[in-house]
C-alpha cells in the first residue's frame, strides 16, 4: 500500500521575472516503512520535495495522496491539522525553541495539540529514556551538544507517532561521530516502522538509504532501491 | 491548544525577553499611573471645594441686596433708583415662613479692637444667636450671643480663635471688656478655631448683636440673610417662599438676590467633574501611545521569532494557536503594566494625601476602571495587528529565516 503517492507534482517559483520550475512533473511513490535518501545538488528541487512531502508547501499542479487521502488542495489548518499527527520532522539546524527545556521542547507538539498534561509527562518521561536523554530534561538547548540536541528534535519529531519522517539533513550541523548516532537512530525508528526520508546531499549518509532518489533541476533523475 | 498552555506558552515567551517586556510594562504602568494620579489630583480639588462650602451650613439659602442684572442696557435701567435696603425687619420677616427653620441676618463691618494697649483691625460681624446654629460654630469659651430682640444692641462680642491669641495672650478672654470701634464691649465667648470659610476667616472675626453693628456702622441695610431651610427637600420652597416675602415687602420690587448653596455648590462641582474628565482623557493619550508601544513590542517579537513561529507551524500549529499565543502575550504585557500602573498610581496618591493632608486626593472609581480597561482593551487592540502577522506567516519561508 502507498504511503504517499504523488502524481504529475509540479511547483514553479516567480524569481523577478524569471520562471523557476523547482519541481517538473513529478511522479512519486513511496510505500510505508520505506526507507528513502533524496540526494542531489542545490538548487535541484530536493527541499521543495520535503517541502511539499510535509504539507509546508502546496503543488501548482498535480496530486498528492497521503495515506489514500488527497491532500492536496487541504486550507492551511487542514494541513496543519495532518502534520501534528503524520508527520515529524527534523531540521539541520534542529529548531528547537531557546528558552523551553529538553522537556517542553519534546512536548511542544503535543502541548499545541492539546493533549493534557498528564498523559505530556508520562509520554516525555518515556521519550527521555527511549532516547537516553533522561539526566537532560530539565537542561535548555544551550546547555546541550549537538548530537543531544538533534536527539531531541528527533524525540520532538516522533512524540506524536507519525506516519513519516521527514529529515532534512540531519547530520549537516554535526561531526562525523555525533552524525552516524543520530542516523543510527534514526535508522531503528525507521526498523520499528516508521517510513523515514533523508533530504541530503552527502553520498555516503545517502548510500546507506534502501533507496535513493537523485533529482536535478526538478527533476526526478534516478529512483534507485538497493537489493 | 488548551487555555493554560497558551498562558504559560505566552508568559515563558514574554519572560524570556526581560528587558523588552520590563520596558513596555513600564510605559503601560506610567499612562495607567497617570490617569490614577492625575484623576485623583482632579478630585481631590472638587472634593475640597465641596467641603468647603458644606461647611458653610447645612440647606442653606442666602439673600443678597440688589438684582444680578439681566438683559441689556436699556434707558429703563438707566432712570431705576437703587434698590431697596435689606432690612433687620425683612430678616424677620422670613422666619414666619413654613419653609424655614432659622434666620440670620448679618453685616459686615471693618472696625478696630483694643483692650490694655493693644489693637488691631478686624471684621466685625453684626448677626444674630441664629447663625451660630446655622454655620455649626462651636464655642470654646463662654456662650454664644444672647438670643435677644434683634434690635436691640446689648454691648457683647463673641470673639475668634486668633483675635483672642493677639489680644488677650494667655490671659482669660471671656468677662473682659474692650473697646470695639467707639463702644465698649464685653467679650462674652470664644469660638473654636474653624478655618477658612470662603473668603472669611472666622478666627479673625467679632460677632456683635445686629442691633450694634448697625449702630457702629450707622447703616440700616443688610449685607446678608442667611436663612436655613427645614430641610433639604425644602430648599426650594424656602428659596421661593423668600423671594416672594421680599418682593411683597419691597412693594413688588424683585431687588435681592436668593441663591442656595446646592445651586452654587452643584455649580462647582459640574466643574470640577468636567476639569477631572478632561484630565483623565489628557493621561489617556499616554495610555495609547503605551498601547502602540505594545503593538511595536509585538511586532519586535514576531520578527525575532520568525523562525519559531516557522517550526510551530511545521509542528501542527494551526493559525489560531499562533494567534492566540500572541495575543495572550500582548494581553499580558498590558495587564501586568496596567496592574503595576494601578499599584504605582495609588502609591503617588497616597503620597499626595501624606504631603497635603487637607487636600483628599483619591481618584474616582470610575477613573480607575477605564484606566485599566483602556489599557488592556489597547493592548489587545494593538496586539492583533502584530498576531495576525505571526498567524498569516508561510511556514516554508518561516523555517529558513535563522
Amino acid at each position: 500500500m502507498a504511503l504517499i503517492e504523488l502524481a504529475g507534482v509540479e511547483r514553479v517559483f516567480q524569481l523577478g521575472d524569471s520562471t523557476v520550475h523547482a519541481l517538473s512533473r513529478l511522479d512519486l511513490s513511496i510505500t510505508a516503512g520505506e526507507y528513502v535518501a533524496i540526494m542531489g545538488p542545490s538548487g535541484s528541487g530536493k527541499s521543495t520535495l520535503l517541502n511539499l512531502l510535509g504539507l509546508l508547501d502546496r503543488p501548482d499542479a498535480g496530486v498528492y495522496r497521503l495515506e489514500e487521502r488527497d491532500v492536496t488542495m487541504l486550507s492551511p489548518d487542514e494541513q496543519a491539522a495532518v502534520r501534528s499527527r503524520r508527520i515529524g520532522f527534523v531540521f539541520q539546524s534542529f529548531h528547537l525553541v531557546p528558552r523551553l527545556t529538553a522537556a517542553e521542547n519534546i512536548a511542544l507538539p503535543m502541548m499545541l495539540a492539546g493533549i493534557p498534561a498528564a498523559e505530556r509527562t508520562t509520554r516525555v518521561r518515556q521519550a527521555l529514556k527511549d532516547f537516553g536523554l533522561d539526566q537532560r530534561a530539565d537542561h535548555r538547548p544551550d546547555q546541550l551538544s549537538g548530537g543531544q540536541r538533534q536527539r531531541v528534535a528527533i524525540a520532538r519529531a516522533t512524540i506524536m507517532q507519525p506516519a513519516v519522517l521527514l529529515a532534512d539533513e540531519p547530520t549537516g550541523n554535526l561531526d562525523r561521530a555525533t552524525g552516524d548516532d543520530v542516523i543510527h537512530l534514526l535508522e531503528a525508528l525507521n526498523a520499528s516502522g516508521v517510513t523515514l526520508i533523508i533530504v541530503t546531499h552527502d553520498p555516503k549518509l545517502g548510500s546507506r538509504a534502501r533507496r535513493q532518489l537523485m533529482m536535478e533541476d526538478g527533476l526526478l533523475k534516478q529512483d534507485m532501491v538497493q537489493v | 491548544m488548551r487555555f493554560p498552555d497558551v498562558l504559560r506558552f505566552a508568559r515563558d515567551a514574554a519572560t524570556g525577553y526581560p528587558l523588552r517586556t520590563s520596558l513596555s510594562v513600564l510605559a503601560m504602568a506610567i499612562g495607567v499611573a497617570a490617569v490614577v494620579v492625575l484623576t485623583a489630583l482632579g478630585d481631590g480639588a472638587r472634593r475640597y471645594v465641596v467641603n468647603q462650602f458644606s461647611s458653610l451650613g447645612t440647606n442653606l439659602v442666602i439673600v443678597i441686596p440688589g438684582r444680578s442684572a439681566t438683559g441689556g442696557f436699556n434707558p429703563a435701567n438707566a432712570v431705576t433708583k437703587t434698590p431697596r435696603d435689606l432690612t433687620t425687619d425683612d430678616a424677620a420677616s422670613l422666619t414666619r415662613l413654613s419653609s424655614v427653620q432659622r434666620v440670620a441676618p448679618l453685616l459686615v463691618g471693618t472696625s478696630e479692637i483694643s483692650y490694655g494697649g493693644r489693637l488691631r483691625e478686624l471684621v466685625v460681624a453684626g448677626t444674630s444667636s441664629t447663625y451660630f446654629d446655622i454655620r455649626n460654630f462651636q464655642i470654646a469659651q463662654g456662650k454664644v450671643l444672647p438670643d435677644e430682640d434683634w434690635n436691640r444692641a446689648i454691648p457683647v462680642a463673641v470673639i475668634g480663635e486668633k483675635i483672642r491669641d493677639e489680644i488677650f495672650g494667655s490671659q482669660p478672654a471671656v468677662g473682659q471688656f474692650v473697646r470695639l470701634g467707639d463702644r465698649r464691649v464685653r467679650v462674652i465667648g470664644v469660638l473654636k478655631p474653624t478655618g477658612q470659610g470662603l473668603g472669611m476667616n472666622t478666627d479673625e472675626v467679632v460677632f456683635v448683636p445686629i442691633a450694634l453693628a448697625q449702630a457702629m456702622f450707622n447703616s440700616n441695610t443688610l449685607f446678608r440673610i442667611l436663612v436655613e431651610a427645614r430641610g433639604r427637600s425644602h430648599i426650594d420652597d424656602a428659596k421661593l417662599a423668600v423671594a416672594d416675602q421680599l418682593k411683597a415687602r419691597h412693594a413688588g420690587e424683585e431687588d435681592v438676590t436668593v441663591i442656595t448653596q446646592d445651586a452654587v455648590l452643584a455649580t462647582f462641582d459640574k466643574l470640577l467633574r468636567a476639569l477631572t474628565a478632561a484630565v483623565a482623557g489628557i493621561a489617556a493619550i499616554s495610555l495609547a501611545v503605551a498601547g502602540i508601544l505594545v503593538m511595536n513590542v509585538m511586532l519586535v517579537a514576531v520578527t525575532q521569532r520568525t523562525a519559531e513561529i516557522g517550526l510551530l507551524k511545521a509542528l501542527g500549529a494551526q493559525g489560531r494557536t499562533i494567534r492566540h499565543a500572541f495575543l495572550a502575550e500582548a494581553a499580558m504585557l498590558s495587564f501586568f503594566g496596567a496592574l503595576a500602573g494601578y499599584l504605582l498610581g495609588q502609591l503617588g496618591a497616597f503620597a499626595l494625601r501624606q504631603s497635603f493632608p487637607v487636600f483628599p486626593a483619591y481618584p474616582p472609581d470610575w477613573a480607575v476602571v477605564a484606566a485599566l480597561v483602556t489599557a488592556l482593551s489597547t493592548g489587545l487592540l494593538f496586539g492583533i495587528m502584530p498576531a495576525r502577522r505571526a498567524a498569516q506567516m508561510d511556514p516554508v519561508q518561516a523555517l529558513m529565516k535563522h
